[in-house]
């Protein structure tokens, strides 16, 4: 059977075992301490080895994992996210937050009128206050039309 | 005894009418943040942190405001327990088993009163706690060197890890996970570039405000998306609130007794006010034995865990400010905060920053009283709030959260970062591994890195010398015996039914 934890634990292994060999590759500087700059992070990637070795072996009850619709929204939330983190210098503020805020909304609970009002509100609103109230330089609108 | 004048100091600073006004404000925002199924303490102190910087608060008042609103989440934290079922916050899951029962019984109005005040006597007793018990502590601190420091570190690891989670192993891979992040950056010994795969964004390490963010916020925003929101609409009418004296007074040793235990949890570095609240109602139900009826609504299983969580929480400042080691997440945000206004917590802040530890410790008794105000007569506010739709709420949360990160580093980079966090929280949680120690983990992992490679700068590569002193030894005994003992007592102690969804 395929638990969850053993394939995490796999994951574990995995990455720690690469942390290892990417602390070991670190260069030893001109000076050195006695216990130099690889040491420490290579103990700790073992430990973390070894923790996935004992999720594996012995792994929980399984998680409720959602179903492919509800992933589905996760995996479009995400990626929202990762273009607002992109979109926000380019565009300004006001418009990536009010399709951010607007989407998620409307992902939490699909009512399109109350997800249109929460994002534009909250864009808006967000605005005025960071901007007015707390005094910071935001850019409202893409550079171009200011 | 010199307490009297410091604890005068610390007055004429928490009355000027600015930092008065910020305890305030933290005690209404964190009651709410509190009260808010979803958003606990840790989260709550989270998404002001940004917000704190923006304002440009120097660090007694960004210390207030923060610590007002760490109070103010521990009161709010009982108001969605008592009336949803579902706790606002880890530490009032007990406060579920006797308060949601007794308000199904028709006095919703009398659980939140002798909560408050429970609430009350808990913060209050331990902040005096605090006030006597940290001097002291911080004047052995002294006596601490490399050897000493990495084994308390050790401490609240292993501590943490064994309470934080079912499974050792899962707990003791989330401090690894926080560890390893944290030794991504410059080397503090050499100044040369580690583990950052030569992405320059990474050179000055990760930021834990970033790790927190994402970790805490927008993994609960995640969940969220996943459930759809689907919140037990609030079905309980409250009526007009009445103090019901006579329950409270009978509840009096209990709330003596469970100050005390609560305190004591949440000075044990890592173990913080979840276990101060279940330590406390396990053992008062124990106590009241059969007859006392606990789990069917009564006055004594309500006031044990609020007693005990807020007791926890002041309890959790000791060691994060004489130590600089926190006692829950909560203060491990708290010291996060302080880290980066530049402030290093430990012995030395009681002599060179006395206007920071008394201010604080003057502001939190008055937050307490400001807190008992709130919480009691004008408590019919926040269960408005509790109407207040995830589909508005969450997102505001994310956008603050995400904007509060931009205007503190300006870089996108970092806001992808809060994403991936975000993402990596989400699968942290579903697999019941704690993130809390992931936090802790980067906050401390390269000080812990630092302390040993101290330790074998000053013996020259000797390890015995990290049991050279018995403060060490004692020390990495009591971090063994915290990692193993959870193992055996939850079998003894099997966790009481709780709601799941917390």
């Amino acid at each position: 059977m395929l638990a969850s934890d053993r394939v995490f634990g796999a994951v574990v292994i995995i990455g720690s075992l690469a942390y290892v060999a990417s602390a070991a590759q670190i260069a030893t500087p001109f000076f050195s301490d006695p216990l130099g700059s690889r040491t420490f992070p290579m103990a700790v990637g073992l430990v973390a080895a070894i923790c996935g070795a004992m999720m594996m072996l012995k792994p929980d009850g399984e998680p409720e994992w959602p179903a492919l619709p509800a992933l589905g929204a996760l995996a479009l939330s995400t990626v929202l996210l990762v273009g607002y983190a992109y979109a926000l210098r380019p565009l300004g503020f006001l418009l990536p937050t009010a399709i951010v805020a607007g989407a998620l909304s409307w992902q939490i609970n699909p009512k399109p009128k109350i997800a249109a009002l929460t994002g534009v509100g909250l864009s808006i609103g967000l605005f005025l206050v960071f901007r007015f109230v707390l005094g910071l330089s935001l850019i409202g609108l893409p550079r171009g039309i200011l | 005894m010199d307490i009297a004048a410091n604890l005068a100091l610390g007055f004429s600073i928490a009355f000027s009418p600015f930092t008065l006004m910020l305890a305030v404000l933290g005690c209404f925002i964190g009651t709410i943040v509190g009260a808010l199924p979803g958003l606990g303490p840790s989260n709550g102190v989270a998404i002001m942190i940004p917000l704190t910087f923006a304002l440009g608060l120097d660090a007694v008042a960004a210390l207030v405001l923060l610590t007002a609103i760490y109070y103010g989440a521990m009161y709010g934290g009982r108001i969605s327990s008592i009336l949803l079922n579902i706790p606002g916050d880890e530490p009032a899951m007990m406060t579920c088993l006797d308060g949601h029962p007794m308000a199904k019984n028709g006095r919703p109005g009398d659980a939140l009163v002798i909560s408050g005040v429970a609430s009350f006597v808990g913060a209050t007793l331990s902040t005096i706690g605090l006030m006597l018990l940290a001097p002291m502590l911080s004047r052995v601190a002294y006596q601490f060197g490399p050897a000493e420091y990495f084994a308390l570190y050790l401490l609240a690891f292993c501590t943490l890890g064994g309470v934080a989670s079912k499974n050792q192993a899962k707990a003791a891979f989330a401090s690894c996970l926080g560890i390893m992040i944290a030794m991504i950056g410059l080397d503090p010994n050499s100044g040369m570039a580690r583990l950052t795969g030569g992405n320059l964004h990474l050179y000055d390490g990760i930021d834990f405000l970033v790790a927190i963010v994402g970790l805490f916020a927008v993994s609960e925003v995640f969940f969220f998306i996943e459930k759809h929101g689907k919140q037990g609409a609030l079905n309980i009418v409250l009526g007009r609130v009445t103090v019901p004296w006579g329950e409270i007074w009978s509840t009096r040793w209990v709330m003596a007794r469970s100050s005390v235990i609560g305190f004591v949890a949440g000075v044990l570095p890592g173990a913080g006010a979840s276990l101060g609240s279940f330590l406390t109602y396990v053992s008062e139900k124990s106590i009241a034995g059969e007859k006392g009826g606990f789990g069917t609504g009564v006055a004594k299983g309500i006031a044990a865990p609020e007693v005990g969580n807020n007791a926890a929480a002041g309890g959790a400042l000791v060691p994060m400010l004489t130590l600089g080691v926190p006692g829950s997440g909560t203060t491990a945000v708290l010291l996060a905060v302080l880290v980066t206004l530049n402030i290093t917590p430990g012995p030395t802040l009681f002599t060179d920053r006395p206007d920071v530890v008394w201010g604080l410790i003057a502001s939190l008794l008055i937050a307490n009283f400001v807190l008992l105000a709130m919480n009691v007569p004008m408590v019919k506010i926040f269960v408005k709030i509790l109407d207040l739709p995830p589909a508005i709420l969450m997102p505001g949360v994310t956008m603050v959260s995400f904007v509060g990160i931009y205007s503190l580093t300006g870089s996108y980079f970092d806001l992808l970062l809060v994403v991936v966090f975000g993402v990596l929280g989400y699968v942290l949680r579903k697999l019941d591994i704690p993130t809390v120690p992931v936090i802790l983990g980067i906050l401390l992992g390269g000080k812990m890195e630092k302390q040993l490679r101290d330790a074998m700068v000053l013996s020259d590569g000797d390890w015995t010398y990290l049991f050279s002193s018995g403060i060490s030894i004692g020390l990495f005994i009591a971090a063994f015996l915290g990692f193993i003992a959870p193992m055996f007592l939850r079998r003894i102690l099997r966790k009481p039914q709780v709601p799941d969804s917390a």
